[in-house]
């Protein structure tokens, strides 16, 4: 693992909540507002640490271990992502595989801490993250398997390095269809508009949010850290695919990876301010879409 | 060794019989291992032969690689099993001999133990006669039950089915020959009718393994059996399906394309089928046996990725897929066995198995409920346990196929990534609401709610099962490679070829290794931070939040039909949910009720008609038993006199 | 040249199965009409090198029928009929989404098949071409309301356009001008019948128009 792998891992982790705060910062200039510093998710989370917890009388250690294994995934996760131009600490066939399967096992533990409550709202929102992630799951997977016919790489350290030869060699649809697939994976594994509102908590109609109704202090300061981390690591993907661009400099490759970040982040911030939250039975549809980008995706990789 | 399992069975039908039937479980699976574990050690093979006077028949027997490979589940669960029936088996004092069970579960095990080191066709199925109908005395334990009944019924049936395609698949390999010796078998391929003979041994094993639409007696019977035996079945048995399978692929001969498609398309198909049902079920003991279904599914998945890869010559794909196919046997019958285990101590604690009244048994089981909860992280995939490594290895090869091959073998690779992710995503679901619904939150009932944890003997091999688990994760990169004997007898591929890509998987797997302790790390590093900042604050226990509503009771928790509900809509026409409700009526409405209900299509559909138009048109025979004995000897009378026509009629 | 027209041709599979999982009618016909104003496009760029005044001219002819009158035509009708969405259809919007998919997925593979000239403009412009036509007869077939059956039509024209394109026939001005008139007419007349329709039986429910066979 190399020095810059790892600072590459350590910086990461630690800019992630500014993620949050861009985006916020994005819809509140849409809505006409000022809106929260774009540092605030920092000021939330130093509030929560410094706080005491309430635990139900209901739970067990099962809701304690909720909290803690989504940031332990994210950064095991990303200790498998390479970001602009420095190579993942891990590298090895199938890594992708990986890191998808273990934000799987975070959302594993969410959900059971989640039914560990006996509340029945937080059960609710276990029972529609459980569906709305089996049908996102392939189509991460299927957009990834695009990815890796174009490129012909099975390694996403080789998918990355190998998307800039497959770009030129016309393959720009499939990795336009590809990005769409994965901005619809992401909106969705990350409870955005328009499949979850993560400013509003009205239980009946959350998912996300109301999962983590029990939490308190430093537990919902490891979610909230979780969450970002995960979103960091979704938009680090897309963006790795859509601009492999190595000039060779490490610095403006580094510009480049944190320009098209910020720019993924405004595109989110405007995309949820632009469309209205689905109804519910409108989000399977909303993800087959998705699914029908990456499946034709991959049939115009595949001629 | 197989004679001392043999002589432990006949474990004696007698009072006391228990420590009798427990002890020689033990010491024959015990001795039996020793032989497994040495012949894949050295990836040679022990032979023996002897002669046997019925016709076709030699009693010819052989440990290879593949077959002590199979041993290995089979052994080490029947001796897990065997401590926990112990236990199970003292609450119950019902009617018959104590030490019948004990007779019959022996008998199974020696018997698995002989299908897997036959070597001669009749052997063979005598032993895999003995299986069914040992199994089927121990599906009918509790025979006064009549769910029991019939589950034993259907079992039956459907097995002598299976059986019987089994015969005429041996009888058309062996062609001329005057026997059913394996090594006499057509060598090279039987010509023109492989392809006869590959659906003969799909259907033929495929009833036992459980493929879909085969399948129809597993939900039947495996929750009919006393838990330690649905473990064993479970964990073993199916697995005997699919020795078959492996065993008798390479006297086909090079396999077509459309094998491997096939064996994908039924694996898929199971795979989606099983977790879909298994999400439907209101049993908790139901569930697991159709998330049997599904790992059977993906079982075959791998299989027929790996034959697809021999088809398209891609050393890769085939270690891959095989390797996948025998790592996740093992898997699965470790974390099955131990599903079924946890599941029958919470079953007998809270006196039912129906989810919908279950709760908060971890407070009051923890071991179990710690050993449940390891089970459901393993069989739902996901790292840091061994059900991930093996859809690891398979998912490596389908992206494999996928990047690298041409388009027909890529489209096989992109339909297993699009199942399996399906498959998995909804398998988590299943366990998170299996788990979740059964052992967290509050009890739904005053049965749970007095429910205690069970005696030290059920506990034990639960806790080897879920060590086991996670040695079979961490030591993966070790047991992968230990493999390569295995894989040359699967595939026909000789050893040395297989050394380069079994060696470059192996590597892949320390990486994966890797990365999944430090997961672990990293999980254990915040719970201690998060300690340590707990340290001086105020922590206090209180309700359940529930967004402020403070009168919450056990009723109001989610529901399991509930929790399925979303995923399950989706599905709807595939699953023929019966939905039966009474709306409230009017502003104080006095009763309203909703029930759902979810059949197995398959049986409701295909097998129900079919096998009720076929007892129709058999009663038309019933009239031949007439009940009186002279007519009996009339019938003996008059056949003897056709045959003598007949044979006189020939010689002319 | 052949990214921009591969990136329109996916346009034009995106815009079918949008239209399968749309119910909002008004927003429907949009998707029909862009769907003809892309084929346009895609039918001059086609022929970039070698533009002709004919070709211009019927391609504009298209651009301005598809995207503006069509439309026209059709939102008139609507607004008589007074609906706004369609109501469940016989095939769920999920499954629909799923067969256009399926559709497109097929088509790739007939289209490997068949004994067709050599593509000028992209190899992927028979399939999509075939998967239009797919479309158009699934929305025909399986939606009720009389307005989707107009859209189910006009969508499978554009498929045949788009099959036309795909294998550059070269038919005469007349033909061409001739395909165009029909489709007009036939839009118009849908529009007529639909708002005759709406007022004789107080809505567009095709299911009613069953009542007929007695």
């Amino acid at each position: 693992m190399s020095v810059s792998a790892g600072l590459t891992l350590v910086l990461s982790a630690v800019v992630s909540p500014l993620y949050l705060g861009v985006i916020q910062r994005t819809k509140s200039f849409f809505a006409g507002r000022a809106g929260p510093p774009i540092a605030q998710t920092y000021f939330d989370l130093f509030k929560l640490l410094r706080k005491g917890a309430v635990y139900s009388g209901t739970t067990t250690w099962v809701f304690r271990l909720g909290p803690i294994a989504g940031p332990a995934a994210g950064l095991a996760a990303l200790s498998l992502l390479p970001q602009g131009p420095a190579a993942a600490p891990w590298s090895f066939p199938g890594d992708f595989l990986v890191l998808i399967y273990l934000l799987a096992a975070a959302r594993f533990f969410t959900l059971i801490s989640a039914l560990d409550t006996g509340s029945s709202f937080e059960g609710m929102g276990a029972s529609r993250e459980a569906a709305f992630s089996a049908l996102a799951e392939p189509v991460l997977l299927l957009s990834i398997a695009a990815a890796a016919r174009s490129t012909g790489q099975t390694s996403l350290s080789g998918i990355f390095a190998g998307a800039g030869a497959a770009l030129s060699r016309g393959a720009a649809p499939v990795f336009l269809l590809l990005a769409v697939a994965l901005v619809i994976v992401l909106l969705a594994e990350n409870s955005r508009i328009p499949v979850d509102d993560p400013s509003t908590h009205l239980e009946l109609t959350m998912i996300h949010e109301v999962m983590v109704l029990d939490h308190s202090g430093p537990d919902l300061a490891l979610i909230l850290w979780g969450g970002s981390l995960k979103l960091w690591i979704l938009g680090a993907l897309i963006v790795g695919l859509l601009l492999p661009i190595r000039t060779g400099h490490p610095w403006i490759d580094w510009l480049v990876f944190a320009g098209g970040m910020f720019v993924l982040a405004l595109v989110i911030g405007v995309i949820e301010s632009s469309i209205a939250r689905l109804r519910m039975n409108r989000v399977p549809q909303f993800l087959v879409g998705g699914g029908a980008f990456a499946v034709v995706a991959l049939a115009l990789a595949m001629r | 060794m197989l004679v001392l399992s043999g002589l432990a069975a006949w474990g004696v039908p007698r009072r006391a019989a228990a420590w009798v039937g427990v002890t020689g479980a033990i010491v024959g699976s015990l001795v039996g291992l020793i032989p497994a574990i040495h012949v894949l050690a050295d990836g040679t093979t022990v032979a023996a032969q002897a002669p046997w006077n019925l016709p076709l028949a030699s009693f010819a027997i052989a440990i290879d690689p593949l077959s002590a490979f199979f041993l290995l589940p089979v052994f080490s669960l029947s001796a897990l099993t065997a401590v926990y029936g112990f236990g199970y088996l003292k609450h119950h004092r019902g009617r018959g001999r104590a030490g019948t069970p004990w007779l019959w579960s022996n008998l199974l095990t020696a018997s698995m133990a002989a299908v897997l080191v036959a070597r001669n066709g009749i052997l063979f199925l005598v032993a895999w006669e003995v299986m069914t109908v040992a199994s089927y005395f121990l599906v009918t334990f509790e025979h006064e039950r009549k769910q029991a009944r019939e589950a034993g019924r259907i079992y039956l049936v459907a097995a002598h089915i299976g059986t019987a395609f089994l015969l005429v698949f041996f009888l058309k390999l062996a062609g001329p020959a005057d026997t059913l010796d394996f090594n006499r078998f057509l060598q090279g391929g039987p010509g023109g009718i492989a392809g006869t003979l590959f659906f003969l041994m799909l259907v033929g094993f495929g009833v036992k393994a459980g493929f879909v639409p085969l399948h129809v007696w597993l939900p039947e019977a495996h929750p009919a059996a006393p838990p330690h035996v649905s473990a064993l079945l479970s964990g073993a048995m199916l697995k005997m399906g699919i020795y078959g399978i492996l065993r008798f692929l390479p006297y086909l001969g090079a396999p077509p394309s459309l094998w491997g498609w096939t064996l994908l398309g039924v694996g898929l198909g199971s795979a989606l089928t099983g977790v879909l049902y298994s999400l439907a079920q209101r049993d908790l003991k139901r569930v697991l046996a159709y998330s049997s279904v599904e790992n059977v599914g993906i079982i075959a998945v791998s299989l027929g990725l790996g034959l697809l890869g021999l088809t398209y010559d891609s050393p890769p794909i085939v270690v891959l897929g095989f390797g996948a196919a025998l790592l996740h046997v093992l898997n699965h019958a470790a974390f099955k066995g131990l599903l079924f285990l946890g599941a029958g101590a919470a079953v007998q604690s809270a006196h039912t198995g129906d989810l919908e009244y279950l709760g908060g048994l971890l407070k009051r089981l923890p071991s179990t409920g710690w050993a449940f909860l390891l089970g459901a992280v393993a069989i739902a995939g996901l790292p840091p346990l061994n059900g991930f490594v093996s859809e690891f290895l398979l998912y490596l090869g389908a992206f494999r196929a996928v990047a690298n091959l041409t388009p027909p073998a890529a489209l096989a690779g992109a339909c297993t990534i699009g199942g399996l992710g399906l498959v998995g995503g909804l398998a988590a679901a299943t366990f998170a609401r299996g788990f979740g619904i059964a052992f967290l939150g509050e009890p739904r009932t005053q049965a749970a709610h007095r429910a205690h944890d069970v005696a030290p003997s059920l506990r034990l091999p639960m806790l080897v099962l879920a060590t086991a688990c996670f040695v079979l994760a961490f030591a993966s990169l070790w047991i992968v490679p230990a493999l390569r004997p295995v894989l040359a007898v699967a595939t026909g591929i000789p050893s040395a070829i297989l050394a380069a890509e079994v060696a470059s998987v192996g590597t892949t797997l320390i990486s994966l290794t890797e990365v999944t302790a430090g997961f672990l790390l990293l999980l254990l590093a915040l719970a201690g931070l998060r300690k340590l900042l707990l340290v001086r604050r105020a922590v206090a226990t209180s309700i359940t939040w529930d967004c402020g509503y403070a009168a919450a009771s056990p009723r109001g928790g989610y529901t399991a039909s509930s929790f399925a509900q979303p995923a399950l809509q989706l599905f709807a026409p595939m699953l023929g949910t019966r939905v039966t409700n009474l709306d409230p009526l009017g502003p104080f409405p006095t009763e309203a009720s909703l029930a759902t209900a979810t059949p197995d299509s398959f049986r409701e559909r295909v097998f129900g008609p079919l096998g009720r138009e076929l007892a129709r048109q058999l009663a038309r025979f019933r009239h031949i038993q007439e009940g009186r004995v002279q007519i009996y000897v009339l019938y003996i009378a008059v056949t003897l006199v056709a045959l003598l026509l007949y044979e006189f009629a020939r010689v002319r | 040249m052949v990214t921009a027209l591969e990136i329109l041709i996916v346009f034009l599979v995106f815009s079918n199965l949008r239209l399968l999982g749309l119910s909002r009618l008004n927003a429907s016909i949009r998707t029909v009409a862009a769907q003809g104003v892309v084929l346009g496009i895609i039918a001059l760029l086609a022929n970039a090198h070698h533009i002709t005044w004919r070709i211009l001219t019927i391609a504009c002819a298209g651009i301005v029928l598809k995207g503006v009158v069509f439309p026209v035509l059709l939102y008139r009708a609507l607004r008589a009929a007074k609906v706004r969405r369609e109501v469940e259809p016989y095939l769920g919007y999920l499954p629909s989404v799923l067969a256009g998919v399926g559709a497109f997925l097929i088509s790739l593979w007939v289209a490997a098949r068949l004994p067709l000239p050599e593509a000028t403009v992209s190899t992927l412009m028979v399939p999509a071409a075939l998967s239009t036509m797919f479309v158009g007869l699934l929305l025909t077939v399986t939606r009720k309301k009389a307005l989707s059956q107009a859209l189910g039509y006009l969508v499978f024209e554009n498929g045949i356009y788009a099959f036309g394109v795909g294998v550059a026939l070269e038919a005469p001005v007349l033909v061409e001008m001739g395909i165009l008139l029909d489709v007009f007419v036939a839009v118009f007349v849908m529009g007529i019948a639909v708002f005759h329709i709406s007022r004789e039986f107080d809505s567009i429910d095709t299911t009613k128009l069953a009542t007929l066979k007695e």
